[in-house]
């Protein structure tokens, strides 16, 4: 589904990903890891078609195309989700008329008839119970005075409307309590199918008890450092990033 | 990045203008200039009584000893009055067999527009006076509105056949001497419509004019005059066009409404003249007078104007409060892309007790435009427990656009609230961003961000016009991403 090889980008002049190889299968979940400032974020950015970076190197194929020469809009119709770690403020803009808008978007590039109304509201209601997010939060404008917690759940509510095929979660545990966590497992795990993928990027471990990867990568300074399956993650937990520095790791 | 940015918006700020078509169809137009032998050739044209030459001639002389108002945050070119072009009508083609017919070159025209005249076909619960340079082409809906009273007529009709209601309210709210446009107005005017609501009658549809211009170097200068009786009511709206062309195009008009006691007026205007092209050549000159007077106790006038059009505007609808209990409000969506100027904004001026104002502005600025509003509350010491409230707020796309607030404030009485608030706020390329990630377009994700932040303005707009004017917001701004 998505092949990036080697990947190299950089933001004015200064590099940050220096390499980066990831292959994900339809089916698959996997978990990037790593401490701040490793590229994480930056790597999530070009998925998405973030312009503020520029990919010096290396390709990033999704479903066979290249996913370089799409718009941000097309890769979104095209099934690619980004649940952003600082999700954004829109005034004015009610959470019905954004998803309204961004699903009939995805049905329109599928050749499909807008939502009715009925139907729409009747999605809405159902994912709604599904994340657990307040009614109130949904007929407000996008994120406005949301808490950090509220936003983050809003993401994995948005993630369930539009259905995707590939969904990367950057950081979307951070800062949420227990159950909290656990909406955000659950919206993953429902969406979990044969021909969809998800990458949950995280900073510790206790989303994986929740979201169980198949595989594990810990990005370092711009190279994913270690790749293995979720027992590398309790190892991380155990041992701390002192793993990567130590040098036991297998380049 | 910045360059980038930068770059993006220059090529893109570009919305089309999807009325800047021409008809090419026979006008009756008399020489450029402007005199007092146009002024009574104007008259003699429109077959008008004594009293609205005399009226017009003492406009016309009033006007001659004004200057050019240069007040506003605008950069008007000198205009060659001596150059335009003061009347000119389509010529019908002969032989209609009934004086309500139309010409169908004209039908086509307004067709175009989206406005189609024959009542079968339109939007039910509308009757449109459509006005195209300086006649009114045609009015419908006139008898069913008739049985209950109502007058709704072309102006220069209602010259003829209603002179003593004119002569009563003409330029009582508006006088001549108000201004140099609106000496200039009353000196020349063309068309426009007229509107009366008799005593205890709610109009039962919206009321409606088109104005058109389609000759070229033809100022178009008409007035309107809406007339509400004891506890009437009617909804009021005005929609405009003009072709694409190099040179700048002249409007001044008026519209003046009385309110008597209890009677409510809403009026309602989607500005779309030609702004002009990329480079700001061309465009339509917008100044306009529009003021209205709350004449009786508890009466209500609502003035919301969705203002995308024209090179320069310049426009303050505002309301005289002079009854007790009355209400003024101001709702209004300015949009400024490429060159375009707009100084508007609204005067309240408050002398009834218990009176009340409200102001909603919202401007949008983009390309390399200017767009100001300017705004008095003034409230006369006999206006005990006046409120305003005031809300204007700036919405820029892009850098090198400019927006500016200029609220006045002359409070003559100690018991009165007046509270003003302004924000400024650009559209951020995270914003347009996260909308592109769950598959929203640029020009889609603009749109939906323009239309929520002037959604207070457009839910004031009468039902059929609130969806064609979110189309036209966003049109206006294609491209102009921020
Ligand atoms: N907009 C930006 N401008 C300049 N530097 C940036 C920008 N975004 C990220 N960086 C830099 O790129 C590096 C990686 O950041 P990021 O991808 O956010 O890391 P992570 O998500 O792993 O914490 C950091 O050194 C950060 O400072
Ligand atoms: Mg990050």
């Amino acid at each position: 589904m998505l092949v990036i090889k080697d990947l190299v980008a950089s933001i004015e002049g200064l590099k940050i990903l220096k390499g980066v190889s990831l292959e994900v299968k339809a089916g698959e979940v996997h978990a990037i890891m790593g401490p701040n400032g490793s590229g994480k974020s930056t790597l999530a950015s070009i998925l998405a078609g973030r312009d503020l970076f520029s990919v010096d190197s290396g390709s990033i194929m999704y479903n066979g195309e290249n996913l370089l020469d799409k718009s941000p809009e097309e890769r979104a119709k095209e099934g690619l989700f980004l649940g952003f770690q600082y999700p954004i403020e829109i005034p004015g803009v009610s959470m019905v008329n954004f998803m309204k808008t961004a699903i009939n978007e995805m049905r329109k590039h599928r050749g499909e008839k807008p939502l009715s109304a009925s139907e729409f509201l009747k999605k809405m209601r159902e994912k709604k119970e599904l994340v657990e997010i307040d009614s109130s939060l949904t007929n407000r404008s996008v994120n406005e005075g949301f808490s950090g917690g509220e936003k983050k759940k809003n993401e994995i509510f948005q993630m369930a409307m539009l259905e995707p095929k590939l969904a990367i979660l950057d950081e979307t545990d951070s800062g949420l309590d227990i159950d909290a966590l656990k909406v955000v497992a659950r919206g993953v795990n429902n969406l979990k199918s044969p021909d969809s993928a998800t990458i949950v990027i995280t900073h510790y471990q206790r989303l994986l008890d929740y979201i169980v990867p198949d595989f594990v990568h810990i990005l370092y300074r711009g190279r994913i450092v270690r790749s293995g399956g979720k027992e590398l993650a309790v190892l991380l937990e155990e041992k701390g990033y002192e793993l990567i520095r130590q040098g036991e790791v297998n380049l | 990045m910045q360059k980038e940015q930068d770059q993006i918006l220059g090529d893109l700020t570009s919305g089309e203008y999807k009325y800047g078509f021409y008809t090419d169809i026979e006008q009756d137009s008399i020489a450029r200039g402007l005199s007092e032998d146009v002024i009574r050739m104007i008259s003699a044209k429109k077959n008008e009584p004594e009293f609205m030459m005399e009226f017009r001639l003492k406009a016309y002389r009033h006007w001659l000893t004004m200057k050019m108002p240069l007040w506003a945050h605008l950069n008007i070119p000198e205009i060659d009055y001596q150059d335009k072009i003061y009347y000119s009508a389509p010529k019908q083609k002969a032989k209609l067999t009934s004086l309500d017919e139309v010409d169908p070159d004209l039908l086509e025209t307004f067709n175009k527009l989206g406005i189609p005249l024959e009542e079968q076909k339109h939007l039910s619960g509308v009757a449109v006076d459509a006005v195209m340079d300086s006649v009114s082409v045609k009015t419908t809906f006139k008898e069913t509105l008739a049985e209950r009273g109502i007058i709704f007529c072309s102006f220069s009709e209602a010259v003829r056949e209603y002179p003593d209601l004119i002569k009563k309210y003409m330029g009582s709210v508006v006088p001549y001497t108000d201004n140099y446009f609106a000496a200039l107005n009353s000196a020349v005017f063309s068309d426009g419509s007229f509107c009366y609501i008799p005593k205890g009658v709610r109009c039962p549809m919206e009321l409606s004019t088109y104005f058109r211009i389609n000759a070229a170097n033809t100022g178009q200068f008409e007035r309107t005059l809406i007339v509400a009786e004891d506890n009437s009511y009617v909804s009021y709206m005005e929609g405009c066009t003009a072709p694409m062309r190099d040179e700048n195009q002249l409007h001044a008009a008026i519209v003046e409404i009385v309110a008597m006691e209890s009677a409510e007026v809403k009026y309602a205007t989607v500005q779309n003249w030609y702004p002009g092209n990329k480079e700001g050549k061309g465009g339509v000159y917008n100044f306009v007078t529009k003021r209205g007077i709350c004449k009786g106790d508890n009466s209500k006038i609502s003035w919301t104007q969705v203002e995308t059009g024209s090179a320069i505007t310049w426009k303050y609808p505002s309301c005289i409060l002079r009854g007790k209990n009355t209400t003024g409000e101001f709702y209004s969506v300015a949009v400024t892309n490429n060159h375009q100027q707009a100084d508007t904004g609204t005067k309240m001026i408050h002398i009834g007790e218990n009176s009340k104002s409200i102001i909603v502005s919202k401007g949008i600025s983009a390309g390399v435009s200017n767009n100001s509003y300017r705004g008095l509350v003034k409230v006369l010491p006999g206006a005990q427990n006046a409120r305003n409230f005031s809300q204007c707020d700036s919405l820029l796309l892009g850098d090198k656009c400019g927006a500016h607030t200029f609220p006045y404030i002359e409070s003559g009485n100690q018991s009165a609230i007046i509270e003003h608030e302004a924000t400024t706020s650009k559209i951020g390329e995270d914003q347009i961003f996260y909308c592109n990630q769950r598959g929203i377009a640029t020009e889609d994700a603009i749109g939906l961000i323009i239309n929520g932040y002037a959604k207070e303005v457009l839910n004031k707009l009468p039902m059929e016009f609130a969806v064609e004017a979110q189309k036209l917001l966003q049109i206006s701004l294609e491209g102009s991403v921020g």
